[in-house]
């Protein structure tokens, strides 16, 4: 395992979010967005050949489709349907690892993607709707990807509008424990964090090269805890950039985080 | 039994204040041909219920609308509909927003005849608080509460399918159906427009009958439209129209604002539309996105 000297920040981000789904055992693997989609992509195509997956829009594959377009001559590993009715049938079994973008991520993992300011009338900006959040927060695990860490989308107070559910006392359906509410990992252009704190609290997992606790913190609205030791996010190794290499032929991960810097900023 | 019919016999039989159902998913397979007729009437006061794109956008924008039940309305790679943005940014609207998956459960308690299907989706979330309809309940069987998604009625469901023959066998050769049989199923009338009409005797190999999704029963009307679902997709027939998105969403930043689009391109019938967007052979050259 060479670990790699130059890489950029999306490729750290995706060899960091695809540990999410190391672990996961055979589930189905949703990464939206284009760091999401390729850290699924290399957890199947290396820590994790158990994964489902699907080519986003209605077979399930037995290997990941490259990014972007496909030559004529492609084809793809199709296994079975999977049409969107059909998902639901495997997000409530439980069966599946989400990893997606949200607006807002509140202190206590809640997350927004539909409207922002005003009234909930009328809102100020009105963005997608609450899609599949609600289902997907309450019937599997889930994890964040931020490609800009800053107060806007980790901001003081409740999210404008809850589309999933979180760590929040207040709003505990009866009968529930807050432990059955799933959050894994939040992956930032800063920072790798999950809810492992003290009462669910947003804690530091690791922070990218060259960043420090307190840069995180500065781009936090709300208190994150840091343990005394927190390593730093590992660098890809060659082998993990030569997947990612493969899984995106187009390069469309330099195009999802602005400037695309360098994955160590010391 | 011969369920053929137009555009404008579908829109006669639609009514102010109807709840409709539209098919296909953001910007795939929409029977955007029967919406064009609807901004082509003088219907009003609509209630919509869809997994939303342009159908959402164009008859918000045309003020067709009192209140629209959504997860999301979208263009997919465009994100936000610039014209649902705007209906909901001026409050012009009223919503009932909810999860993709209790928009299903909804559809599939009013095709069984049931008030509601328990879920717990939807718990913890501004889903049960922006929506005091929809009711949180104990269970008999155990000690948690449960939402009680209500059905979803229909007075009428629109739906673009790729084939069908006169007695209502509608058939959806692309990969995915969406939620398209659920729809059909939940409204008192289903109304189809079709890429190809075909006979009966089409449906007799198996390989093409596996592809049909409900039965002819839950189909009320037949209208044949070739390209009817341009500029959303009709896979495999044909992909997207992306540039014609792009100017529609950006009509939504000029001036004339949506009266300039529906100028540029709407026309008296689906034949005028088709020529002011370059004909159906270019429609059916569109090509299939890659995802």
């Amino acid at each position: 395992m060479t670990t790699a000297t130059d890489y950029t920040l999306a490729e750290l981000c995706i060899v960091a979010a695809s540990q999410a789904f190391a672990d996961e055992g055979e589930v189905l693997a949703t990464g939206i967005g284009v760091i999401p989609r390729l850290a699924a992509s290399l957890a199947m195509k290396t820590t994790n050949p158990d994964l489902m997956m699907t080519d986003s829009e209605a077979w399930m594959l037995s290997e990941p489709n490259p990014v972007g377009k496909r030559p004529a001559d492609f084809v793809p590993a199709t296994e079975s349907w999977m049409g969107f009715s059909q998902i639901f049938d495997n997000v409530w079994s439980g069966k599946r690892h989400a990893m997606l973008g949200p607006t807002q991520i509140d202190r206590w993992g809640q997350s927004n993607t539909s409207a922002l300011g005003g009234t909930y009338e009328q809102p100020k900006v009105m963005m997608l709707g609450a899609r599949g959040f609600p289902g997907n927060s309450i019937s599997h695990p889930n994890s964040f990807f931020v490609p800009s860490h800053n107060t806007r989308v980790f901001m003081e107070g409740e999210c404008d509008f809850v589309s999933s559910i979180g760590y929040n006392p207040a709003r505990l359906p009866k009968g529930h424990s807050l432990d059955d509410i799933d959050i894994r990992y939040v992956i930032t252009d800063l920072c790798v964090m999950d809810f492992g704190g003290p009462d669910h609290q947003i804690r530091l997992v690791s922070v990218h090269p060259g960043i420090s606790a307190a840069q995180v913190q500065e781009n936090t609205g709300y208190p994150v805890f840091v343990p005394d030791v927190v390593p730093t996010t590992a660098a890809p190794t060659q082998a993990q950039l030569a997947v990612i290499a493969q899984m995106d032929p187009h390069n469309q991960r330099a195009a999802q985080i602005k400037d695309n810097p360098p994955g160590d900023r010391s | 039994m011969d369920k053929r019919m137009t555009a404008a016999d579908v829109v006669a039989q639609l009514e102010d204040g109807m709840t409709i159902g539209i098919g296909g998913w953001g910007p795939r397979r929409k029977p955007m041909a029967l919406v064009r007729e609807i901004l082509r009437s003088d219907l009003k006061d609509l209630t919509l219920v869809s997994y939303g794109g342009a159908d959402v956008g164009m008859l918000c924008a045309a003020g067709k609308v009192r209140k629209v039940v959504f997860a999301f309305v979208s263009l997919d790679f465009i994100p936000l509909e610039p014209y649902f943005r705007i209906a909901r940014q001026s409050g012009a609207i009223e919503v009932m927003e909810i999860d993709e998956g209790m928009m299903l459960l909804g559809l599939r308690a009013a095709a069984w005849g049931l008030p509601f299907i328990p879920t717990q989706v939807g718990l913890g979330t501004d889903i049960i608080k922006r929506n005091p309809d929809i009711k949180v309940i104990d269970s008999p069987y155990d000690d948690k509460e449960w939402v009680a998604m209500p059905a979803l009625h229909l007075d009428a469901s629109l739906i673009h399918a790729d084939r069908a023959d006169a007695r209502g066998v509608c058939q959806i050769a692309g990969p995915d159906h969406y939620m398209d049989d659920w729809f059909a199923r939940a409204a008192k009338q289903t109304f189809v427009s079709c890429d190809e009409l075909v006979e009966t005797e089409y449906f007799h190999d198996p390989a093409q009958a596996r592809l049909v999704h409900w039965e002819r029963s839950a189909t009320t009307g037949v209208v044949p439209i070739p390209g009817g679902a341009h500029p959303t997709s009709c896979a495999p027939l044909y992909g997207f129209d992306v540039p014609h998105f792009k100017a529609y969403t950006g009509s939504a930043k000029d001036e004339a604002g949506f009266q300039g689009y529906v100028e540029t391109y709407l026309g008296a019938s689906e034949a005028d539309y088709q020529a002011n967007v370059g004909g159906l052979e270019a429609i059916r050259t569109i090509e299939l996105p890659t995802y």
